[in-house]
């Protein structure tokens, strides 16, 4: 069985004439890394709130591991085995202390004290923020408030992690070290991840790559596939990522090149 | 317009005294088009506040044509009219019920004609993408994050401000949109003149259009020069949490590896002349 299974659904807010999200089918394995891009306006944030039961489909279901979202005994469930970061870790971080603020989601679960404390210590040594417990959360760099974010998602042991723009906001450095925590997160621990994202780079080291436009699933594939076919994605407002273009501008001045990714993979094939 | 920061210190009263501008000393001229960077937390934000007269200095002097705001009973307001400022998160701006209402409010202090007011809304949508029949009535807070980005800042174009400051205005936008609006910045800077400070953490943003760029660090300035010097400066920008534009990555790898390319280009086009000039000979694969 799927993690996530997504069957036909539709989703219309309230004030619109046109649907949100029309007809989506997806399903999601456990253990996948997953990128959602897609232009503004095109569904992603409105998904991925039908996933943790901000939302409720209008027609068609939405499963978590088999649990129906629209099923109200399930929902404490589900959201407990998928987690939600959002763009800005400001309006996510609550407390005075990083700890009370990891401690926030168990604690409402209603885990036991010691359990909480064991927990808060491995979601910061996991997000690598180990020794951070006492200081104030607004204190901190905007690519370690972000982590601490997903440590408090983390200490509610989900299977899941949706990210909505994690990076949006962060300085280089800090995009770098929250794409490795969640693909840390993804490899040795096992959670799925689903991010969201305008910045195409980040998308590479995933394992399928979903495009929306205008509510619907407009294709999925591989990074491979999907920044392969370039006319495809720069007609939906979307682009390819820099290694890509500048690669297939050079195959257009005559130069033999593969079909690249990385940096590392184009600058191997050129020197 | 002529902006002159002079010592300008701020701390942030409840932040136990934090100075997170230290004895900043800067002068923007008029039709500059200034990158501003730095990691998290270095101050720019609140040096773009200043700036626009927001935030009032705690020391030192902000003098704009020649008038010191930093004085009682200056008329902040007008200041405010003519150096616009898009905030870094759109929800701090928008307030009205609707779209419509929400960018005519700028406007409506201007003493214009409502027809004129109309006239501006609807050019402030257009030039940021959004179809104004489709947007003019929705709510600016049922909007996607990209879309209120979009109506955040045409708020601040219908202004017409002679001075745009924009506080990270690429976050959330699609690549086309991103695009949208720096073909924007530059028609603005090339074509009207006017002075444009943008703020972004996107590197390539900053590189292409910038004419200085300023990067901060915990609060002081720690360059302040032509981008080509800024990101020659490869380990001191790296130290700083920042990085290069990846089209500059690229060359500086093929560099490391022996060949002879430029590593002041920060555009694709560029980088493929150079490429195809230097690499040209070599078999390749
Ligand atoms: N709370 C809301 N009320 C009404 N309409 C909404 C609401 N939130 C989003 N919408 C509309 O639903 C559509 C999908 O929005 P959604 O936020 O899912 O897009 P998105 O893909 O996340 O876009 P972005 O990249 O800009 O964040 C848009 O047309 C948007 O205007
Ligand atoms: N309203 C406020 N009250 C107290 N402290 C603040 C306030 N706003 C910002 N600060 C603090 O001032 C410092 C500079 O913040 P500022 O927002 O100017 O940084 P920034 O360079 O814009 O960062 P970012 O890239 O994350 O947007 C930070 O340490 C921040 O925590
Ligand atoms: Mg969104
Ligand atoms: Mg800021």
């Amino acid at each position: 069985m799927a993690l996530i299974e997504i069957k036909g659904v539709d989703f219309t807010y309230n004030e619109l004439e046109t649907p949100a999200l029309a007809n989506i089918n997806l399903s999601i394995e456990a253990g996948e890394f997953i990128a959602i891009i897609g232009g503004n306006g095109s569904g992603k944030s409105t998904l991925a709130k039908l996933l943790n039961v901000l939302l409720l489909p209008g027609s068609g279901k939405v499963l978590v591991d088999g649990m129906d979202t629209a099923d109200e005994k399930y929902k404490l469930k589900i959201r407990q085995k998928v987690g939600m970061v959002f763009q800005n870790p400001d309006n996510q971080l609550v407390a005075a202390r990083v700890e009370d603020d990891i401690a926030f989601g168990p604690e409402n679960l209603g885990i036991p004290g010691p359990e909480i404390r064991k927990r808060v210590d491995q979601a910061l040594e996991l997000v690598g923020m180990a020794g951070f417990h006492d200081y104030p959360p607004h204190e901190l760099s905007g690519g370690q408030k972000q982590r601490i974010a997903i440590a408090g998602i983390i200490a509610m042991e989900p299977d899941c992690i949706v990210l909505d723009e994690p990076t949006a906001m962060l300085d280089p450095k800090g995009r770098k070290e929250v794409m490795d925590t969640i693909h840390f997160l993804n490899k040795e621990k096992g959670i799925t991840i689903i991010h969201i994202t305008h910045f195409m780079e980040e998308t590479i080291g995933a394992d399928r790559i979903f495009v929306m436009h205008n509510g619907a699933i407009y294709k999925e594939g591989t990074p491979e596939e999907i920044f392969h076919s370039i006319s495809d994605i720069k007609r939906l407002g979307l682009d390819v990522t820099v290694v890509v273009e500048l690669a297939e501008r050079l195959k257009k001045e005559g130069f033999n090149l593969p079909d690249v990714l990385t940096i590392s993979e184009l600058v191997d094939c050129l020197c | 317009m002529l902006i002159e920061l002079k010592n300008v210190t701020h701390v942030y009263e409840h932040e136990r005294g934090t100075r997170v501008l230290k004895n900043v000393n800067l002068e923007i001229r008029e039709n500059e088009f200034i990158g501003l960077i730095g990691h998290t937390g270095s101050g720019k934000s609140t040096l773009a506040q200043i700036l626009n007269g927001l935030i009032k200095p705690s020391e030192g002097n902000v003098i704009i044509d020649g008038i010191d705001i930093t004085k009682e009973k200056v008329n902040l307001q007008r200041i405010r009219q003519k150096i616009g400022l898009v905030f870094q998160y759109p929800e701090h701006q928008l307030f009205e019920e609707t779209v419509y209402k929400d960018i005519a409010f700028g406007p409506g202090n201007l003493e214009l004609d409502p027809e004129d007011i109309e006239i501006r809304v609807r050019e402030a949508l257009e030039l940021v993408g959004l179809n104004y029949e489709e947007f003019k009535n929705r709510s600016p807070f049922n909007l996607s994050g990209g879309q209120q980005r979009k109506v955040a800042i045409a708020g601040v174009l219908a202004m017409k401000p002679e001075v745009l400051i924009l506080d990270e205005p690429t976050a959330g936008l699609d690549p086309q949109g991103r695009r949208q609006l720096m073909g924007l910045l530059e028609t603005l800077y090339k074509k009207e003149g006017i002075t444009v400070i943008l703020i972004s953490h996107r590197m390539e943003e900053i590189a292409r259009l910038s004419t200085r760029v300023i990067v901060l660090c915990e609060g002081k300035v720690q360059f302040d020069d032509s981008p080509e010097k800024v990101f020659a400066e490869v380990e001191a920008i790296k130290k700083l949490s920042l990085g290069l534009p990846e089209i500059t990555e690229i060359l500086h790898c093929i560099k490391e590896r022996g060949f002879d390319v430029r590593t002041d280009i920060f555009t694709i086009d560029g980088a493929v002349k150079e490429i195809v000039s230097k690499l040209r000979r070599k078999d390749i694969c």
